[in-house]
């Protein structure tokens, strides 16, 4: 669920984004990239976070790899899923990326194709970006300006390409009549993106935009040669840039990578590309693929977003395992949305109330606990988002819950003896089975009675939690959630969520947070120039959120991944918050 | 025999359209008895952050603006005539039977389809002779020492093999037999059977015994009671009186009378299989109809689903029908008409 | 020695409920051409006792003792596999009901192919030769194409006829038929006797027809043998036991028969009661709690269990009551009832 808020009319918005991106680590959680002390293969809890774990400069062999489901596309220009950004850099190259690394410098922009970040005009409507020389995609052909602009261009198209971000959609300034590079072949483009040379790459922009280094490290800018280009089905044979390229693709079984001979390394000063080989199996089944990887007969979990409960109770009692694993906390916010549309929720007592009543100690436990769960939230904006502040407006004793203030708020709402309302969660994830059934117990000590209804994953936001007539006709008062964000950054955090103004009428991720206030303070916190400033409004923010009672916060979540045996050079990257794919080789 | 094998192929042909009709409509109705729009119904088909532009493009791109009877009107019409797919640079004719495009992968399903029914067939076929074999000398030698301990034991484990579920087993002999001792290969393994049949089959080794177990269980219980029941007719009791060999009366006289409700059984059973072994490929991580059924229902890929459900309700239909033929063949009582 | 020579044959099976005592001490001989009648209801033991003659019983539950002789062999101490090698070829068996006793899948040339390449090795081609032969000796019309026909597709009567041709497809010097005509109609019954006769004739056998009507081996057998629980209670000549019968059972029996001219359900001199139970066998005779004349031994008929013995030329009976007594009984009381008509 990473990467997928949509920038709409985003851009005074990430103009403060890449400040603070490149302002780097700063406050919380992170810690210098300690790579020494870690080294050598000395197994041990968290030994990837902090620096890169068995560091290697080995050549050889084959990372085995595996995915529990399938890629949403291959194609760069139609896939927009945190692992798809972090493996496909194998096989295709951007204008930008993130460093390689552990560390806070994971957060920062390189250049990969572009020989330095963009230049932009003095208006900041238009970025150009150079070229290396020495560039080739596969099959020997140099890699030009015009092959980055076309695969811009055909990412336009969305029937054609309707899972890739559509950031370059709404900033470039496309002409009214471009409806994509196959339906209107014959429309120049130039006046959103053009090449106007071999090397040089010119982005013009509606407006005035500050972090497109950070748009444009998103594989819609990886070239794709216009002669090879095949629509919707290049994703069966995608033609490569990077230093490897498909050597078999069965879509929805598995695929090889093998080197890509083509590729010059003195081009690409991030990418150590160790293994000679990278096979993939995809849907392989999940408690299979812990077990495997456990077992050493995969090395590599590809989606990264930690192992499967079956295994966790294996894997934590044991310390042999655990020595093996890595337990970051993520940017990410498991929690229970509370929809002020159904009555008596309108009333911000009732919600409060929702919210003292809650018993945090059991909807930790519902997640897994500490380690496979992750650390009991208080707020919104987990502890890796720049700037983020703890804070706790619904405090109680170990955090079971306050009852009597929870009946206080009650009585202020009009409802002392409690009311009846309606819990929507994901029923094919246990954990929110889980959560439910916590907050059924929890919130029948106040005499609020819930009512659970499960949902398919596949359609809880387009026909369940996130469309507006089936909540308010179906009286859903509380619905679980979770939320992982693009960047590390207030920005990108909050917005998809506590904007009121994202609401359409189906597949909404912000189900409750309907506050003009906070869509007042979400523009001021975009606008300001000033890093610290900003910082603080985005915590303003959060903290007019939980004033507002309609996010009730569960765990802040971490993960808790395997590295794989034999493998060499992990690092978990804050940038993609999972190991850095690139980096890896094996013994 | 003719006219009863073409009226039957009639009514299986009716069943197939009912069963298609059902799970278009589970698919495609009911989403919008619940109050899903066009968009809502696409928005299961685009990437996490689109746009309502892009929701809206996907979803006339589906035909979900279409009323329902057109859109099913086009599913057939692809089956029998074949369709068009326009994959952006350029137009695609699927020939019929066409049984459309994912709406994930863009793949289109009916060469899915045929490319995952070797497995799923060698995954059957292994099994089935594995547990009937299996089943069949078990019921057999249980019947003829009844109440000795080889019954007892033996029952008992069809009793287990009948109650433990497949993704229990065999996620258990996964850990036991490939992550701990080494001997079989980790789940996912797969060679195809024409480019190297022992890794073939060693590759299935496991999911064809665990998948066996399950059904050998059955088998043996019901060969068991068959034969029970055989042993004591009239005519065990002539073939004994005419000198037979006491392996043959078992075999030739018993074990032929006790197979021919086994059959019926085994051709729905193997019927069923075909269809898609849902949890062992799933298990296994086998690229077979059942694992494809599991994601396409996952994921919602209604013309995966489509294909998949038909293909899978032909193969029982089929099955069936095989099966009634050769009741004819092995019991001459039977008459078909 | 006979042909065939029975020998205190014992046959007990143990059950959970006490041990079965089916046969107790049983003896009688046939010789080749000639035939005996063994008479009984049903549980007097007399098809276990032909099941055993031809070994079915060996290596089960049963308690075998006593002696069988054939063609100077004896089979209860013999193997089973030696057993199994004379059966179907030196000894064979025909069976009560032919529908259930023929095989549903197999056609009837097939089974009757199949039982004499068991004995003689041959082709297959000449052993259906041998098949068609044998059903057209038995009557059966068109054997060349019935051959093929399944045992469901024959009348009841035919499909006797074909397990007839089974039995003596290996020429067999022992031929037992238990209840060769129960499940027939009364004419086809004459039919299927007839030609049972006629066979015996051709191939010189010895044949026990076991039954529990005494019409059906009236006019077949050379001498009959009564049955009760399990043990022999009247043994003569066919002349002896139809018409100087001496047991009481006998009687019953006699006046039971069924006849053309009368209802098959009205009977002259019913037998009160039921079969005695094989496992409590009523002390002392264990006719008596059937017996209409038991008061007239006295204690003995509770007490003492009544020896076989001799009247006169090998006719034994089993009873207490003076040979007079049941003279006496016989001409004056049950003959004039049986001859009412």
């Amino acid at each position: 669920m990473r990467r997928k808020h949509a920038l709409a009319g985003a851009a005074t918005a990430a103009l403060a984004l890449v400040l603070s991106a490149c302002g780097g680590g700063g406050g919380s959680a992170q810690q210098p990239a300690a790579s020494a002390s870690g080294g050598g293969a000395q197994a041990a809890f968290n030994a990837a976070i902090t620096g890169v774990y068995n560091p290697s400069t080995k050549k050889g062999g084959t990372l085995k790899a595996a995915h529990s489901s399938d890629w949403d596309s291959l194609d760069p220009g139609d896939t927009y899923y945190g692992y798809s950004f972090n493996f496909g850099r194998f096989y295709w190259r951007t204008l930008t990326m993130y460093k390689p690394g552990p560390g806070p410098e994971g957060n920062t922009v390189v250049p990969d194709l572009a020989e330095s970040l963009g230049e932009p005009s003095e208006d900041g409507k238009t970025w150009t970006y150079k070229l290396k020389s020495g560039l080739k995609f596969e099959d020997g052909t140099p890699i030009t300006a015009k092959d980055v602009a076309y695969a811009v261009a055909r990412s336009f198209d969305k029937e054609t390409f309707p899972h890739g971000p559509s950031y370059l959609n709404e900033l470039l300034d496309w002409p009214e009549d471009f409806k994509g590079v196959y339906k209107t072949p014959d429309v120049d483009y130039s006046s959103a993106v053009e090449a106007t040379d071999d090397s040089t790459l010119v982005f013009h922009l509606k407006k005035p935009f500050a972090s497109m280094d950070y748009v444009v490290q998103m594989p819609m800018t990886a070239p794709v040669p216009k002669d090879k280009d095949t629509g919707a089905k290049y994703r069966e044979k995608v033609v490569s840039s990077g230093p490897y390229k498909f050597e078999t693709n069965e879509i929805g079984k598995r695929f090889t990578l093998v080197r890509n001979d083509q590729w010059d390394p003195a081009t690409d000063p991030n990418r150590p590309a160790l293994p000679d080989r990278i096979e993939v199996q995809l849907n392989v089944n999940a408690d299979d693929l812990d077990n495997q990887i456990i077992a050493g007969d995969i090395q590599l979990d590809i989606p990264g977003t930690g192992m499967q409960p079956a295994a966790l109770g294996k894997v934590l009692p044991d310390p042999a395992l655990k020595a093996r694993t890595d337990n970051p906390t993520i940017p990410r916010l498991w929690y229970i949305s509370v929809i002020p549309d159904t009555a008596p929720l309108d009333n911000v007592n009732c919600r409060k109330a929702v919210q003292f009543a809650a018993d945090r100690v059991a909807n930790q436990t519902a997640y897994g606990g500490e380690v496979a769960g992750g650390e009991i939230a208080t707020n919104v904006m987990p502890p890796p988002i720049v700037g983020q502040e703890k804070f706790d407006l619904y405090p109680s004793a170990d955090n079971k819950g306050d009852v009597a203030k929870a009946k206080e708020a009650l009585a202020a709402c009009g409802q002392p003896n409690g009311f009846s309302t309606t819990m929507a969660f994901r029923s094919d994830r246990p954990r929110e089975k889980a959560l439910a059934e916590a907050m059924e117990q929890a919130l029948a000590r106040v005499g609020i009675k819930l009512t659970l209804k499960g949902f398919p994953a596949s359609s809880y936001f387009s026909d369940y939690a996130g469309n507006v007539d089936y909540v308010k006709s179906n009286g859903i008062g509380l619905a679980a959630h979770g939320w992982g964000s693009d960047w590390p950054d207030g920005y990108g955090f909050l917005q998809a969520i506590v904007d009121s103004r994202t609401i359409r009428d189906a597949g909404n991720y912000n189900l409750s947070v309907k506050n003009p206030e906070v869509d007042k303070l979400i523009d001021q916190a975009s606008a300001e120039l000033d890093e610290a400033a900003r910082a603080k409004l985005w915590v303003e923010v959060d903290k007019k959120v939980m004033e507002d009672a309609s996010i009730l916060p569960v765990v802040w979540a971490k993960s808790l991944l395997m590295r794989g045996q034999g493998l060499t050079n992990i690092a978990y990257n804050e940038g993609q918050s999972m190991y850095d794919y690139v980096m890896l080789g094996v013994e | 025999m003719l006219t009863y094998i073409i009226r039957r192929l009639i009514g299986a042909f009716a069943m197939l359209v009912v069963i298609s009709m059902v799970t278009f409509g589970i698919f495609y109705v009911v989403p919008q008895w619940a109050g899903a729009t066009p968009e809502a119904m696409a928005s299961r088909y685009v990437g996490r952050a689109a746009t309502p532009e892009t929701v809206h493009l996907v979803a006339e791109r589906l035909g979900f603006y279409d009323p329902v009877v057109v859109q099913y009107g086009n599913f057939v019409k692809g089956i029998f005539a074949g369709a068009q797919y326009d994959y952006g640079a350029g137009v695609e004719h699927c020939p019929a039977p066409c049984f459309g495009y994912s709406f994930i992968t863009g793949q289109p399903v009916w060469p899915d389809l045929l490319d995952r029914l070797p497995v799923t067939f060698s995954l059957a076929i292994g099994a089935a002779i594995i547990w009937v074999i299996a089943g069949v000398s078990v019921g057999v030698l249980s019947a003829l020492r009844r109440g000795s301990f080889f019954d007892r034991l033996t029952m008992g484990t069809a009793l287990a093999g009948v109650s433990l579920p497949i993704f229990f087993t065999g996620m258990i002999s996964l850990v036991v037999f490939s992550y701990g001792l080494g001997w079989t290969p980790p789940g996912g393994a797969w060679t195809d059977f024409s480019a190297n049949p022992a890794e073939w089959a060693y590759n299935l080794l496991l999911p064809w015994i665990t998948l066996a177990f399950l059904f050998a269980a059955t088998y043996a219980r019901l060969t068991r009671a068959g034969m029970l029941e055989t042993m004591g007719e009239d005519y065990i009791r002539t073939a004994r009186a005419k000198g037979l060999r006491e392996r043959q009366v078992v075999v030739k006289h018993g074990l032929r009378a006790t197979l021919t409700p086994i059959l019926t059984l085994f051709g729905i059973d193997f019927g069923l299989l075909i269809g898609g072994a849902i949890l062992t490929e799933t298990t296994y991580t086998l690229p077979g109809l059942g694992q494809y059924a599991i994601l396409a229902i996952r994921t919602q890929d209604m013309p995966q689903v489509m294909g998949v459900v038909l293909v899978a309700a032909m193969f029982v239909v089929v099955a069936s029908l095989i099966v009634d033929l050769l009741y004819a063949v092995v019991d001459p009582r039977v008459r078909l008409s | 020695m006979s042909f065939l020579d029975v020998k205190d044959l014992k046959i007990h099976f143990p059950t959970d409920d006490g041990l079965v005592k089916s046969v107790d001490g049983l003896s009688f001989g046939v010789e080749r051409g000639k035939t005996l009648g063994i008479v009984g209801e049903s549980g007097s033991g007399k098809s276990v006792t032909s099941q055993s003659i031809l070994g079915l019983h060996k290596g089960g539950r049963a308690r075998l003792s006593g002696e069988i002789w054939l063609d100077g062999e004896e089979l209860i101490e013999a193997s089973t596999e030696h057993v199994r090698s004379l059966r179907g070829k030196k000894m064979a068996m025909i069976f009560q009901d032919p529908l259930s006793s023929m095989h549903p899948y197999y056609t009837v040339g097939q089974q009757i192919i199949e039982a004499y390449r068991i004995h003689n090795d041959v082709s297959k081609q000449v052993a259906r030769k041998h098949a068609i032969d044998m059903l057209g000796r038995v009557g059966i019309p068109e054997p060349a194409k019935r051959v093929d026909s399944y045992p469901h597709e024959f009348s009841g009567g035919m499909r006797q006829r074909a397990m007839i041709a089974m039995a003596l497809s290996c020429d067999p010097e022992l031929l037992i038929a238990d209840e060769p005509t129960t499940a027939l109609d009364v004419t086809v019954q004459a039919q299927i006797l007839d030609l049972m006769r006629d066979l015996q004739r051709e191939f010189n056998s010895a044949l026990i027809i076991i039954t529990h009507d005494l019409g059906v081996v009236a006019e077949l057998s050379d001498d009959i043998l009564v049955m009760y629980g399990g043990k022999c209670v009247e043994y003569g000549t066919a002349e002896d036991v139809f018409y100087r019968p001496e047991h009481p059972y006998t009687w019953g029996l006699l006046g039971s028969m069924p006849r053309l001219d009368r209802e098959p359900t009205e009977r002259l001199l019913p037998i009160k009661g039921s079969p005695p139970s094989l496992i409590n066998v009523p002390p002392g005779c264990a006719f008596h709690p059937r017996c209409p004349y038991a008061e007239r031994t006295g204690d003995r008929a509770t007490t003492e269990v009544p020896a076989l013995a001799e009247t006169e030329g090998g006719h034994l009976v089993r009873c207490h009551m003076s040979r007079e007594e049941r003279r006496g009984l016989w001409e004056n009381e049950i003959k004039p009832v049986l001859e009412t008509q």
